[in-house]
């Protein structure tokens, strides 16, 4: 490049330099399209945990991601959080925002909330301090030092304490709570920031039929305004919220389509569903000795 | 709405301690230094100078053992190096002191301390300069802990060791300063340190009055300290740092950069420590390499672990009851003391998890459950 090229360059006159831009640019959704995820891979000491992985997600949508274990659910979400590096691959959260080059804390900024397998909550503080934490807020130090609780906050901590029916718990320590409720306030806890992507792994895991109805309806309510990749090994549970199911398997989508389609879907019954469908039983009966 | 903000603004306040510990803390403090200044010294509520600068003594270790509760109760990161921070904070006074010394020393060198002219030492070494300005030297006893933390919390922080690891770290930082000071080469008076110091800002080490000048100032400070502290952990800071403590995954995936607030809470708490060590100096006369061995920083923290973990009235009276207890031993069995120490350690360790603060609250949830079962019967 000449001279003169690399001078045009540096004083083009349709974009600001890098430094001067806002840092938080809108997520730009003019395609419908909120995630983008390509040619993803990843391994760990040769296992190829992510292996040419593509994924989009539209905006709005409710996706439930399947697959056995190892078929690498977790790890994609460990990528497009920025827990982990992947090898190659990008990762786009609307058509702007590059993930990849972003840390964890970030992302969250952005919109991406992440509810993980395990239920965390901060166990020796409050329902509503826990929500609290969470809220959308200036999340450096010196604005968290001074900051205070704003009417229009407070609101919003009850609307959400509401929504995940745990208002008559709001001062009780969270390490408290039941399983279940731990697992719906880390869901308010990602409600509270206001997020435009949740990212929820597992989140029926441990619960009663009763709960996994409400979290089944809390998380159909949620789609729309919000976009939510669910991953879940509760096949009942998927069929119950999900409009299309993605299929992982061996770090690749295997099948994609709505739940009927993926369960007439040879490759899927052949690699997932029967031994689903035998894990499934077995689980079936031992849940009958136990109860 | 209104009655739900006040209910949580007074939940807010955790600190309901504050006040009592303060208002103790200070008329203590008044009563004693009444007592040695007022009251000849045969009346039975005369308190002597030694007991005055013990007590001193003992308000700068709650200091310390504030700043090690506050990094490792409150925000869980084990800290086996906070005496470095102190004793860099001794140092900075000590070399205030020392030239203050100015030509009273044994060589009656003007300009060097007595230990450079004993080492044929022909001038000043540049970070010396300064130093017999006042202000300038209680500048660099907040600032060399506060840019040593920074430094070492930024690199240890950003690169997420944590638990054991920087434990272990902490610990080899500590250690490494104390080689690196017993050396003559450093300027630091080797193995010697700083002693022999005659007056500070014009007022006499010896005098009573500066004495119980110094204690009054310790005293208030601590009161300072531990007010701010109180503020600062009641904010929604502290609620990120006990965050931080019990899930730091999850506080980094709703946002927040751990790593900077693990920093920042690092260096509050060195400089802590390190005002600390600058009003400990001038109390106990002397500075040496000896502030920065291992066995120091673990003392603090077991002061921390015997007072209660997580509180900082805890911390306090930890550190006042067990260098209590150290002063009566080492009087009467000097041998035994570090016996002592360690099983005191190992029973709060098993019996006490949240040390004697948690023990209060033992107590009364015991004292619960036997007034239900009655009300029940």
């Amino acid at each position: 490049m000449s001279t003169l090229d690399s001078t045009r360059e540096f004083f083009r006159r349709d974009q600001v330099w890098p430094f001067l831009a806002p840092e938080q640019a809108a997520v730009n959704v003019d395609n419908q399209m909120i995630l983008y995820v390509e040619d993803l891979n990843l391994s760990f000491d040769g296992f190829k945990a992510l292996n040419n992985l593509n994924l989009y997600i539209n905006d709005g949508e409710l996706r439930c991601l399947i697959g056995a274990n190892g078929a690498g659910k977790t790890t994609l979400m460990d990528v497009i959080t920025g827990k982990t590096q992947c090898d190659s691959g990008t990762v786009f959260f609307g058509q702007n925002h590059n993930l990849l080059d972003k840390d964890e804390a970030e992302i969250a900024q952005l919109g991406i909330g992440r509810k993980f397998q395990k239920p965390t909550v901060f166990e020796e503080q409050t329902v509503f301090d826990n929500l609290e934490l969470s809220l959308k807020t200036d999340k450096r130090v010196l604005p968290t030092l001074f900051s205070r609780l704003t009417p229009t906050q407070i609101d919003r901590i009850d609307e959400v304490l509401k929504t995940i029916g745990l208002a008559k718990h709001r001062f009780m320590l969270a390490g408290a709570l039941s399983h279940g409720q731990k697992q719906w306030l880390e869901i308010g806890m990602l409600l509270a920031a206001d997020p435009r992507l949740l990212l929820i792994d597992e989140p029926v895991a441990g619960m009663t039929a009763q709960e996994t109805e409400r979290t089944a309806e809390l998380l159909t309510s949620l789609a729309g305004e919000r976009t939510v990749i669910v991953v879940e090994h509760d096949m009942e549970f998927v069929r119950s919220i999900a409009r299309t199911v993605t299929v992982l398997h061996q770090g690749s989508v295997l099948a994609e389509g709505t739940m009927d389609q993926i369960q007439s879907n040879k490759d899927v019954i052949e690699v997932y569903l029967g031994e689903e469908a035998a894990g499934e039983e077995a689980a079936q009966t031992e849940a009958g000795a136990t109860a | 709405m209104t009655r739900l903000t006040a209910w949580f603004s007074e939940g807010r306040s955790t600190g309901k301690h504050t006040l009592p510990f303060v208002v103790i803390l200070l008329s203590v403090t008044i009563l004693a230094s009444a007592a040695n200044l007022l009251l000849p010294a045969d009346s039975i509520f005369y308190v002597s100078t030694y007991t005055i600068t013990l007590l001193g003594k003992y308000l700068c270790y709650a200091m310390l053992a504030l700043a090690v509760d506050i990094i490792w109760g409150y925000c869980g990161i084990l800290s086996l190096g906070h005496g470095a921070f102190f004793a860099l904070g001794g140092y900075a006074m000590g070399m205030y002191l020392m030239r203050q010394i100015g030509d009273r020393g044994v060589y009656g060198n003007p300009l060097l301390p007595d230990f450079m002219v004993f080492l044929d030492w022909k001038e000043l070494p540049w970070f010396w300069l300064g130093m017999d300005q006042f202000w300038f030297a209680m500048l660099m006893a907040v600032l060399v802990p506060g840019l040593l933390a920074f430094v070492f919390g930024w690199l240890a922080f950003r690169s997420r060791v944590t638990g054991v690891y920087l434990s272990i770290m902490t610990q080899a930082l500590t250690y490494a300063l104390l080689l690196a000071f017993f050396r003559n080469e450093m300027g630091f008076g080797g193995n010697n340190g700083l002693t022999d110091f005659k007056e500070i800002l014009g007022f006499s080490l010896q005098a009573d009055s500066t004495r119980v000048a110094l204690f009054l100032i310790t005293a208030i400070l601590l009161a300072v300290i531990f007010v701010v502290s109180q503020k600062i952990l009641s904010s929604r800071l502290g609620k990120v740092v006990l965050a931080i403590r019990d899930s730091e995954s999850r506080s980094r995936f709703i946002g927040y950069r751990t790593d900077r607030y693990k920093v920042w809470l690092f260096v509050y708490s060195a400089v802590i420590a390190g005002i600390a060590g600058a009003l400990y100096v001038p109390q106990v006369g002397i500075i040496n390499p000896g502030e920065f061995s291992p066995i120091n920083s673990i003392e603090m923290v077991i002061w921390v672990a015997v007072g209660g973990r997580g509180t900082l009235i805890g911390a306090v009276i930890g550190a006042l009851l067990v260098n209590y207890a150290k002063t009566r031993f080492t009087a009467i069995m000097p041998d035994a003391w570090l016996f002592a120490l360690g099983a005191m350690f190992v029973l709060v360790t098993l019996y006490l998890p949240k040390g004697l603060m948690g023990l209060y609250g033992q107590l009364k949830a015991k004292r619960n459950t036997v007034t239900n079962k009655e009300s029940q019967a």
